[in-house]
């Protein structure tokens, strides 16, 4: 299982390479990977139907308990099926669909990264690798959906697509922390068995609510469905696989996986109605009012998630029967019907719906493939979708007192969901055809043939649903709940409410698809109610935000070195008097101190003059002579209170300062006021408050006792040790003799910098 | 005498870092090496001064005595005092050398990184 999923991984570094190394324009063998894999899950499947699971671990980082663990049951296997099914095909059609493309070798590196992260997902065990693959699969879509990198608004709907799946990930990260830590395992599978547990820890509400805002941005639900049908702008190959089969049906997978461990508490359930709800409802009946083909679809997608996110919220055996089959159901129909909407526009170059029709008298196949899933998307028998169908009227009506306003809400969604279906099944293929496509003609076969084989698939699957019934949807059933109910899926269950209930949607739909023509007038009256919608609050808010932290940057990072230093010293001020004053009691230790003598008073005066000269005179000079002034009181502070070398040191380095001052100095501009009065004073106010503070700390410090330790073994050991008598030098050349060189090194660096800098300046004047 | 020292210290630092925030990068540097002054008398404060008593082991004798000036923070200085006269050798020649170049010492036209160097 490994290889399965690392394989993607590395197919995708190998991709660019092989396509520059063969010569040949045909990439349709690329399917082979998805291909192997495909057949190498369905090989497995006898021991799923048997077994229940297959579990595989690797060691990864075992010591915080991150694993390769990898977990295969009924669940992962229908969405490891999807995957690399509908893969194989979308591989297939892309290499007609994009074929000469410049970029293809990438877009297929994308795709089989994306395959790869899905895959990953689908079958991780563990919470943290979960989380992991579920961010590749961000990663990789906003690749694919900005591929048309040239286009302003696919760049713009990649980024969408990424904040919000993005935001999603990292609400994951903290749900899968907070499980962790209240489970106190990372495995998945053995989290089921501490259910009761978990719902019992205080964390559980914060749990649920991260996993819920995780799984609702990445399922496109209300009020996060907005960047699905932006994401639209992807090529069609893309659209069919992330947007219909697979990607945001990750979200699902999230909810359906943590089900029998999170699930069964009222206000999971209860959200997941209410948002299931909402989500199908509001995206079916804004499908009803769609001009671009692949608009309509999205819409009806987010429908479908949203009919997955309530059946799921159902919690009851039925409900959970209904969603998987249903999975299914969708996944076969939508990606027919986005494949053949990708073929349209290919050849005809517009989706627009109302512009349209006819086409099956030119490209039949496409049309039969269309026909076909459209019927499935109706739910009219025989198809796959009928029986999909009952099982989700038959999940709402035995929801007890409740079960008439489900019922209602499903049957209201089912309608509408029929009739986008026909738009974008039936419309485009029947009636007149226009005159400027009557020269088109039927795309390549590998375009034409994998949206048949979906479409056969959909009716195949309703003809003979006894085909899956034990060796698919049984374990997928088994891994939601322990109780298995007995699953029958079959066409005919005779006359009964149910059947009653499919005929009403299946005639108002198709009423409704006489009734309503698709204009431009209708999509106009509903962009309106659009300025209040959720996408356009987002993207104010992230405009907001720009906005904002923009001005944040620009306010600190600001480009004055002078600001950032009044931002830091005011910062560490305000922190210093707050301890200061707040927490410090200051006191004066006078009797330990030295006494005040007259020529050090008259050396400090001196001193302090020069200070006040340095920073207000006029003069450069006067500045420079006056540091000089004040580098010298140094050497007499040091003289008097035992400190021979440093004065020594002071007097030199202080003398060598002046005079490089000096020779530069007649190079310099004038010594000019370059502030204004009011920022002197701030400044003024600002540097007096930190040298008070520092004053202050100063005085807190010396009542500190000091650790003399070090100090007295220098004492002890500079003669016996370092056969020196001046303890300063011997600690200085000996003790930490290294210290010294590297400082030497240090002066030397410095020099050649001064060096280099001077001779620089002799070449430029030179060429002048 | 520690109280004078301590306002001194206070007057280095405020001296310091009203230069450092003057716009013309000479007084940026005197303002620094006076920060450093500062900090170098801080440093001597804070290790006890001793007046009249040098880290220097008697010619008789083996070790210090019993009171003598701390030898470590005056090492510690010996550094500091070496070091910052690389850095204020560098940063002047490093003024001049701007000069030449862009012929201000104003910080706030020297802001763009690359006009008509």
């Amino acid at each position: 299982m490994l290889i399965a999923v690392i394989s993607g991984f590395v197919f995708a570094l190998l991709v660019p390479w092989i396509m520059a190394q063969s010569k040949s324009k045909t990439t349709i063998w690329t399917a082979l990977l998805p291909l192997a894999i495909f057949t190498f899950f369905l090989l497995h499947l006898p021991e799923i139907q048997n077994d229940g699971s297959v579990k595989v671990s690797y060691s990864w980082v075992p010591s915080i308990g991150i694993n390769l663990d990898f977990y295969l049951d009924g669940l992962s296997m229908l969405f490891v099926l999807l995957i690399s099914g509908i893969g194989s095909l979308v591989f297939v059609y892309t290499s007609t669909y994009l074929k000469g493309h410049p970029f293809l070798d990438r877009f297929y590196a994308y795709l089989s990264m994306f395959m790869a992260s899905m895959l990953g997902l689908v079958l991780s065990d563990n919470i943290y690798t979960l989380f992991i693959f579920w961010e590749l699969t961000s990663i990789s879509s906003f690749f694919l959906i900005g591929f048309n990198n040239d286009n302003q608004a696919s760049r713009r709907s990649a980024l969408t697509a990424l904040s919000v799946t993005g935001i999603g990930g990292l609400f994951l990260l903290a749900a899968m922390v907070g499980l962790g830590h209240t489970a106190q395992v990372n495995q998945i599978s053995e989290m089921s068995s501490l259910s009761e547990i978990i719902q019992a820890d205080n964390l559980y509400g914060w749990i649920i609510v991260f996993l819920f805002l995780a799984a609702f941005t990445k399922s496109a639900q209300f009020p996060f469905h907005f960047w699905l049908p932006g994401a639209m702008k992807a090529p069609t190959p893309v659209s069919t696989y992330l947007h219909s089969a697979t990607m945001v049906k990750a979200g699902i997978y999230l909810l359906a996986r943590f089900s029998p461990v999170l699930g069964g508490h009222e206000w999971w359930n209860g959200t997941l109605i209410t948002v299931g709800a909402i989500t199908m409802v509001y995206a079916a009946i804004h499908a009803l009012f769609r001009l671009d083909l692949k608009g309509i679809l999205a819409y009806s997608t987010i429908s479908a998630l949203g009919i997955l996110v309530f059946l799921i919220g159902l919690g009851t055996s039925a409900a959970f029967l209904a969603a998987a089959v249903f999975i299914l159901v969708h996944a076969l129909y939508k990606a027919t019907l986005f494949l053949v909407t990708g073929i349209i526009d290919h050849e005809t170059g517009t989706r627009d719906i109302s512009q349209l029709g006819g086409l099956n008298k030119v490209m039949l196949p496409v049309g039969v493939a269309a026909l076909l899933a459209a019927i499935s998307n109706a739910g009219i028998p025989p198809s796959f979708g009928f029986v999909g169908k009952d099982l989700i009227y038959d999940a709402t009506l035995g929801m007890g007192d409740l079960a008439w306003i489900l019922t209602t809400l499903a049957v209201i969604t089912n309608i509408a969901l029929l009739f986008a279906g026909f738009l974008a099944g039936i419309k485009p293929f029947f009636g007149k055809l226009p005159e400027r496509f009557a020269k088109l003609h039927l795309p390549g076969p590998a375009m034409y043939i994998p949206p048949l084989i979906l479409g056969v698939l959909c009716m195949f699957f309703g003809l003979l649903p006894f085909l899956l019934e034990s060796s698919l949807i049984q374990p997928v059933v088994s891994s939601f709940t322990e109780t298995l109910p007995d699953i029958h899926l079959k066409l005919w269950h005779g006359f009964n409410l149910i059947l009653l209930l499919s005929a009403v949607t299946i005639g108002a739909g198709t009423a409704l698809y006489f009734i309503i023509k698709p204009s431009e007038k209708l999509l106009a009256m509903v962009s309106r109610f659009e300025r209040i919608s959720p996408e356009s609050i987002a993207m104010l808010a992230s405009g907001g935000f720009t906005r904002f932290s923009s001005g944040w940057t620009k306010f600190f990072q600001n480009g004055y070195l002078r600001y950032y230093l009044i931002t830091i010293l005011s910062f560490l001020s305000l922190l210093l008097a707050y301890r200061l004053f707040t927490g410090v009691t200051l006191y004066l230790d006078t009797s330990s101190m030295t006494a005040v003598t007259f020529y050090e008073v008259v050396v400090l005066v001196i001193m302090a003059v020069a200070i006040l000269f340095t920073v207000f005179s006029k003069s450069r000079l006067v500045a420079v002579a006056s540091m000089g002034v004040v580098g010298y009181s140094f050497c007499l502070i040091f003289l008097f209170y035992s400190a021979p070398d440093l004065a020594m040191t002071q007097f030199s380095i202080d003398t060598l300062t002046v005079i490089l001052f000096v020779l530069v100095l007649y190079n310099l501009p004038k010594y000019l006021k370059l502030s204004e009065t009011r920022d002197r004073i701030r400044d003024g106010l600002l540097s007096l408050f930190f040298g008070a503070l520092i004053s202050l700390l100063t005085i807190e410090v010396m009542n500190e006792s000091v650790d003399k330790e070090t100090s007295q073994y220098y004492a002890e050991n500079a003669y016996v040790l370092g056969k020196g008598k001046n303890v300063v030098n011997v600690i200085l050349v000996d003790f930490r003799g290294f210290d010294t060189m590297v400082e030497i090194t240090v002066l030397a660096i410095a020099a050649i910098g001064v060096f280099g800098l001077l001779k620089l300046h002799l070449r430029s004047t030179e060429k002048e | 005498m520690e109280i004078l020292l301590v306002i001194i210290i206070g007057l280095l630092y405020a001296a310091g870092i009203y230069m450092m925030l003057r716009r013309s990068l000479v007084k940026l540097i005197i303002g620094l090496i006076l920060l450093g002054n500062g900090a170098n008398l801080l440093i001597f404060l804070l290790g006890k001064i001793v007046k009249g008593k040098p880290p220097i082991i008697e010619e008789t004798e083996k070790m210090l005595g019993e009171l003598y000036a701390d030898p470590v923070p005056q090492a510690l200085i010996l550094t500091a005092i070496v070091i910052s006269f690389g850095l204020q050798a560098f940063a002047i020649i490093l003024i001049k050398r701007a000069y030449k170049v862009v012929k201000t010492d104003d910080l706030d036209e020297m802001n763009a990184t690359d006009e008509d160097l």
